[in-house]
């Protein structure tokens, strides 16, 4: 019980501290999540068409989604130094495997009967692309998206580390000082997030696929 | 990397340890996963509770959790595997109930006409040709360890962590890049070497 009073104490003096670290957090995952999905849906429409160009990117991809994802972070440090790039650059490296790879298996697994009826009908490839592909496409893509922002909340805890801020800084400092009260009040929130996009993009998921 | 190579034998002891802490963790985890496994791919009721309370599990931040760890369990290598058994049990139960819905059911009633009883028909016919599937499983657990494994360090677990967690500290890019580059080199390699055993493995079922 001592440490839900600490907790509240902690709240009545420093909820603006707070804020702050759940926001910059928030943001290192909007901000990587927004970057990869740019770059690797249309990456992954593109290579669903080239078989050899596929192979060899998700080769490379499934290399990247091995190593892990405080090797990435630390390894930003000494490239791109310390701060909130440097963060949200790794951690759309860490994004993009999942997204890519769900792009480009959702784009293949379109059935060419709803291609050829498209383009039959007179739709130009893009309107093909966009208009029955995509809406085919976009429950697996929301798997892969949602995959990623699970594991970049994640891994956003660890941006403290390489300076990004974030509510890692509560648990790094838990740990550092032996507060039961500061490892509780970043892990809980850091677990909600996670969970909370899971549930979030589960039902996205559910919606897109009963069209 | 000149750090790397000066220090090699510094760098291979975390190396060591990071592999024992790396499958004591998975076999602890197979223990548990195997027969959870069997029972969520037998009961469908227990099935759909054992994926929803791992895959909550899963989904919690790997520092969160041993964050909520650390008061009960403390700052050492119990932690760190408790955590990492945690995280491997939802991807090895998945692969376990996987891999037993994959078998024919013909094969399982060709055992039975032949008058096995139902523990011969587990150890006999749905293990062994559960193999290759729960063999992809242990793979992905593997780097999965391998990885969160890192993050163990902070917790005073030792490991290749270690030394990125004091190559960040001490701004020394020497040892952050040696310890980069050799958890990414042993993640890599588990990797290869799991697909490889599964290609082994593999045809025999086929």
């Amino acid at each position: 019980m001592k440490v839900i009073q600490q907790i509240i104490e902690y709240f009545e003096l420093n909820t603006p501290v707070f804020l702050k670290n759940l926001e910059t957090h928030i943001e290192l995952t909007l901000v990587s999540m927004v970057t990869a999905t740019v770059i690797c849906v249309p990456l992954g429409v593109w290579i669903s068409r080239k078989a050899r160009a596929a192979a060899m990117v998700i080769n490379l991809v499934n290399i990247i989604r091995v190593i892990p994802s405080l090797a990435i972070l630390a390894l930003a440090m000494p490239i791109l130094g310390v701060g909130f790039l440097p963060a949200a650059v790794a951690l759309t490296i860490l994004a993009c495997p999942p997204i890519l790879i769900n792009t480009c298996v959702a784009f293949r697994e379109v059935s060419p009967a709803a291609r050829e009826a498209a383009l039959g009908m007179g739709m130009t490839p893009l309107q093909t692309i966009l208009k029955v592909e995509f809406p085919l496409a976009l429950p697996v893509m929301l798997a892969g998206i949602r995959t990623a922002s699970v594991e970049i909340i994640a891994s956003a805890t660890l941006a403290v580390l390489i300076g990004g801020g974030g509510l890692g800084n509560y648990i790094i400092n838990g740990i550092s000082m032996m507060s039961e009260s500061f490892l509780l009040i970043g892990a809980i929130p850091v677990a909600l997030l996670a969970i909370g996009s899971e549930v979030l993009f589960g039902a996205l998921q559910k919606k897109a696929s009963y069209q | 990397m000149k750090y790397l190579f000066d220090n090699l034998d510094m760098v291979m002891e975390h190396f060591w340890e990071h592999l024992s802490l790396t499958f004591s963790s998975l076999g602890i985890a197979l223990c548990f996963a195997v027969p959870i496994g069997i029972l969520a791919a037998k009961y469908r009721r227990f099935n759909s509770i054992a994926t929803g309370v791992l895959g909550v599990i899963y989904t919690i931040p790997s520092l969160a959790l041993y964050a909520a760890l650390i008061p009960y369990t403390g700052l050492n290598v119990t932690t760190a595997t408790i955590g990492l058994v945690a995280y491997a049990q939802m991807i090895l139960v998945r692969n376990v109930v996987a891999a037993i819905h994959s078998i024919d059911p013909m094969t399982v009633e060709a055992a039975k006409g032949m008058g096995m009883s139902k523990w011969q028909i587990i150890t006999k016919i749905e293990l062994p040709l559960a193999v290759p599937v729960v063999l992809a499983g242990i793979r992905i657990a593997t780097v999965s360890i391998i990885s969160i494994g890192t993050v163990a360090a902070w917790i005073g677990a030792g490991g290749l962590g270690r030394l990125i967690y004091q190559g960040l500290n001490h701004d020394h890019t020497g040892k952050l890049v040696a310890g980069t580059v050799s958890i990414a080199v042993l993640a890599i390699a588990a990797d290869l070497l799991f697909r490889a055993a599964e290609r082994l493995i593999g045809p025999k079922t086929g």
